[in-house]
């Protein structure tokens, strides 16, 4: 299969976890857009690794999982102590500070 | 294989002895959260971090004055991932001394032994959990090690000779300021919210960093600058592919910076986090993420220079006049420093696009005195508590009610705080004149007269929102209701605040007074290499 299939199917992941961040409202599924576009990325760096013929793509894939796990915990830290306090993730409500 | 241990053996660790002091400090700083009594804990990780960023600062001094250093910048590391040069050094000299200018604002507490921080972050605000911790004298003592993470992160980040070093020291700055923004004392539900924007915001814009930094890759198969730098300048028929990537890049990078249209997050971030972490973060963030994109514009892409320039000088004008007209509506005061902030980034854009040396070292000073400034504003609005009429002291006063009659309540901080309002209008004999002019002429000089005139007009605009706080402090009358809360007092500490803001006011004063020695320095400086 061409490289163009995988830069393709990158685009649209990414396309899809940006749609993703703008509509929903459950903090969570927010999150779990932005996570689906570091894997966009990642996908990218690997197809064009091929392409190229060069491994810095593909370490550039492992830095990206492991900060992507990094984020994780910070992100679902801060959506859990927001959660315990008023017992919602709808990014709607945040809503205190304001012009 | 031995060519790479011999790579590691000879590295010249000396050189990257700032990093590694902060970044091991902070390990340190998270094993002392394991080890040491609880007591002794508060004490040992402010000198620990103290220590660190003297240490780290005063190494970047001694090479950044060595002029066979500076003359010969390197790469460090086997892959070659850092550059040393003398702009990266004058940004990690930037860093450090606004670092620890905000870990003494950090540190500080008042004599009721009241800080900055909530006891325990893991209760829930209004709790009985988090009254008990209240009441046991609890300290959040991690914050220290995580403003070491994120100052070590800053150290890299302008220092990047590689984009993925670039997206790792991102997120290592980043990650620290997302939490410790959630970690005010009072108004935590504020602070919590603004902890999740930040993160929500920060995150998408780190994947758009990376997703450009993919589609660069895949232009030009590199991912060091120069490589790509030496790529661009041979049209390979991947041109689409890669401006996609480099605008893609920018908007990450200008996210960070806060240039409008990427600045949303700014004023709820600004308000919201724990005044002293506002300080330090709008400081040194800003330092940090200018080096960033500076390297990536100069030493990246200057072959694209034509195809990005329309788009940053229309970022840099939007940023300009938004955060002026925005921000004179404003009737928070943190707030209305954060569309201040918004605005100072766009006249330091003005200095970086006019892709001039004269431009690049306006903007280097700018960020060097504006980062001190911005750290002695928000250590006095720290100080200023706002206290109702049974005389307890609660929260800092934000409003601009309250700040009503400051100047005879705390005439000092009043004064103190006026100064540095007239450094960010730029007014002559402050640092802030000096600056400004300096990215001005650069301007004109390039025949940027649209960028130069929009930035004179705004800076006009803005000195009326400073003056209008200084009229409020100064010769506005007792309100004719009692604002909401209390009035604001200037409030008794255990003096590193004061200490703070006096060397950030002396070097505003004496650069606003003498800048020719430090603009020499910053000249000297203001190269860029990529060996």
């Amino acid at each position: 299969m061409s490289v163009t299939a995988y830069l393709v199917l990158a685009c649209v992941l990414f396309a899809i976890g940006g749609t993703t961040v703008l509509v929903r409202r459950n903090s969570i599924v927010v999150f779990m857009g932005i996570e689906l576009m570091l894997n966009a990325a990642n996908l990218a760096f690997l197809a064009f690794s091929r392409m190229w013929g060069t491994l810095d793509g593909q370490l550039a894939a492992f830095f990206v999982m492991v900060v992507a796990a990094a984020e994780v915990v910070v992100g679902l830290a801060i959506i859990v102590s927001l959660f315990r306090t008023r017992r919602t993730v709808s990014v709607d409500d945040e809503s205190l500070l304001r012009h | 294989m031995s060519s790479a241990s011999d790579a590691f053996l000879s590295l010249d660790w000396g050189r990257l002895a700032p990093v590694l002091i902060v970044l091991g400090a902070a390990v340190a700083g998270v094993l002392v959260e394991a080890f040491v009594p609880r007591k002794a804990r508060r004490p040992v990780q402010i000198i620990l971090s103290l220590l660190a960023v003297v240490a780290a600062g005063l190494v970047t001094l001694m090479m950044a004055l060595d002029p066979d250093k500076r003359a010969v910048p390197i790469s460090l590391s086997s892959a070659q991932s850092l550059t040393l040069d003398p702009m990266a050094m004058y940004l990690q000299l930037a860093v450090c001394a606004s670092a620890l200018l905000g870990l003494l604002v950090i540190a500080d507490r008042t004599v009721q032994g009241d800080d900055a921080f909530t006891p325990q972050a893991a209760s829930v605000p209004g709790s009985e959990y988090e009254d008990q911790a209240r009441r046991a004298g609890l300290v959040q003592t991690d914050v220290y090690p995580l403003v070491l993470f994120a100052t070590g992160g800053m150290l890299l980040f302008p220092a990047a000779r590689d984009l993925l070093t670039m997206f790792v020291a991102l997120e290592v700055l980043s990650l620290p300021l997302y939490l410790l923004s959630g970690l005010a004392r009072h108004r935590r539900l504020l602070s919590q919210e603004a902890s999740l924007k930040y993160f929500l915001l920060g995150a998408t814009a780190s994947a758009f960093f990376l997703f450009g930094c993919a589609w660069v890759y895949g232009a030009t198969g590199q991912l060091t600058l120069t490589g790509i730098g030496l790529q661009t300048g041979q049209h390979l028929g991947m041109d689409p592919i890669l401006l996609v990537g480099v605008i893609l890049i920018c908007v990450g990078l200008l996210f960070k910076v806060g240039a409008v249209p990427f600045h949303s997050w700014t004023p709820d971030v600004y308000q919201g986090a724990p005044t002293p972490i506002t300080g330090f973060m709008a400081a040194c963030t800003k330092i940090a993420a200018f080096g960033a994109l500076l390297r990536v514009l100069y030493s990246m892409v200057p072959t694209l220079e034509w195809d990005i320039t329309p788009a940053l000088w229309t970022v840099a004008i939007l940023t300009m006049v938004v955060g002026t007209v925005v921000g004179v509506v404003q009737k928070d005061i943190k707030r209305m420093l954060a569309y201040s902030a918004i605005a100072h980034a766009g006249f330091i854009l003005t200095g970086v696009v006019t892709f001039t040396s004269e431009g690049l070292t306006g903007s280097l000073f700018y960020l060097f005195t504006y980062g001190l400034a911005t750290v002695g504003g928000f250590g006095v609005i720290a100080l200023i508590r706002e206290v109702d009429a049974e005389g307890h002291m609660r929260g800092e006063a934000t409003s601009l009610d309250q700040w009503r009659g400051l100047g005879r309540r705390s005439p000092v901080l009043a004064s103190v705080f006026a100064i540095f309002l007239l450094t960010f209008a730029g007014i002559p004999l402050t640092s802030g004149f000096v600056g400004k002019f300096a990215v001005f002429a650069a301007a004109f000089g390039e025949g940027a007269w649209a960028l130069g005139l929009v930035g004179l007009a705004c800076s006009a605009v803005a000195a009326f929102f400073y003056f209008r706080v200084i009229v409020v402090m100064f010769f506005a009358g007792e309100p004719a209701e009692p604002a909401r809360g209390g009035l604001g007092v200037g409030v008794r500490t255990q003096g590193l605040t004061q200490v703070a803001i006096t060397v950030a006011l002396i070097a505003t004063l004496v650069l606003g007074i003498v800048p020719g020695w430090f603009l020499d320095f910053t000249g000297d400086l203001s190269l860029l290499v990529v060996p």
